[in-house]
């Protein structure tokens, strides 16, 4: 049985703010903890790599390869800096979206919160890219079209919007796509009784949250990608 | 009492129209595939990017739908109507006496 709604486990209170701490917040560390453990294997591991690569090795190198090329296509080579970022993105909005096959954990990303959080580190990038590449040009951007004869910015309203749609559009995708999962399989599972619930809900898992998991986790890293190239790229 | 399960109603019927914005949505996005194949069709060597640029595209037009579906759940599970509802009706109570 699924649940639709976030239970809370505890409040803690801090400098006079309260943080909850709810499932989303839960599912999350075990997450990280899961990503910082593999990340310390390897750390490990890398130790001892050869020169040719054979099994984990090979695996953890084929990753990063495939990654790295397909970084390099769309984002190309002036921002690879970023890349580390976006893997780290990639594994952890994948790690999320997958964990809802396990029982006991709600998706961590069917909160809106925690999908506007990695929207909004994705908005500030945009705009720091942009003007750390374009300088005054990327401001210049946001009054045009500016003709010489208009005295006011007429379009400044327009463009402000169109930016702070960006995470929000980015954001309710992942969201509304996990949180429509979530409510199917929880529809499901009240609907049939126990014992129908081993064969059709294992169809349903396979795509609400292996293949729309995968490739909204692909859609939210390549769209991250798209915005911040396009903010840093020079206009010629 | 009567009002309030009106109020009710209304909301569930709004969510369940709201939902229909899916509708367009899949129109448009078929409009996307049916073009992308055939472009696929006209230049298979280009397949690798006009599958990345379809599936870029799919999940623009998707927006749409997924707002729909998000003002749907808000009208079921926050319900932002009720409590307007129930503070103007309290408000009119005190008014009237």
């Amino acid at each position: 049985m699924i649940d639709l709604e976030i239970k809370n486990y505890a409040v803690l209170r801090l400098f006079g703010i309260d943080i909850w701490i709810t499932d989303t917040t839960v599912s999350t560390w075990i997450i990280m903890g899961v990503l910082i453990i593999f990340g310390i294997i390897v750390r490990i591991k890398s130790r001892k790599f050869k020169e040719v690569p054979k099994g984990f090795q090979n695996a953890v190198e084929a990753i990063v390869e495939v990654f790295e090329s397909y970084l390099r296509t769309t984002i190309g080579d002036k921002l690879m800096f970023l890349g580390s970022w976006f893997f780290t993105l990639f594994l952890f909005i994948l790690l999320s979206n997958l964990s809802g096959l396990l029982p006991m954990m709600r998706t961590p990303t069917a909160d809106w919160s925690m999908t506007f959080g990695l929207a909004l580190v994705t908005f500030i990038l945009i705009q720091a890219m942009g003007v750390k590449y374009r300088k005054a040009g990327y401001i210049k951007d946001l009054f045009a079209p500016l003709p010489w004869w208009c005295p006011i910015p007429l379009f400044l309203p327009i463009n402000l919007i169109g930016e702070v749609a960006r995470p929000i559009s980015l954001s309710f995708r992942l969201f509304g796509n996990m949180l429509a999962g979530l409510i199917m399989m929880s529809l499901i599972y009240a609907l049939f009784p126990p014992f129908v619930t081993f064969v059709i809900p294992s169809a349903l898992h396979a795509y609400f949250d292996l293949f729309s998991g995968v490739l909204q986790t692909y859609i939210f890293v390549t769209l991250s990608m798209t915005f911040i190239s396009g903010a840093a790229a020079v206009a010629d | 009492m009567e009002a309030l399960a009106m109020v009710i109603v209304a909301a569930q019927y709004a969510a369940a129209l709201a939902v229909f914005a899916g509708v367009i949505t899949t129109l448009g996005q078929a409009q996307i595939a049916a073009k992308a194949i055939e472009s696929i069709a006209r230049q298979p060597e280009a397949r690798g990017s006009i599958s990345t640029s379809m599936i870029i595209g799919l999940a623009m037009a998707e927006t749409n739908g997924i707002y729909g579906l998000v003002v749907s759940m808000l009208l079921l599970f926050v319900n932002p109507l009720l409590d307007r509802f129930v503070t103007m009706a309290n408000a009119l109570g005190q008014y009237l006496g």
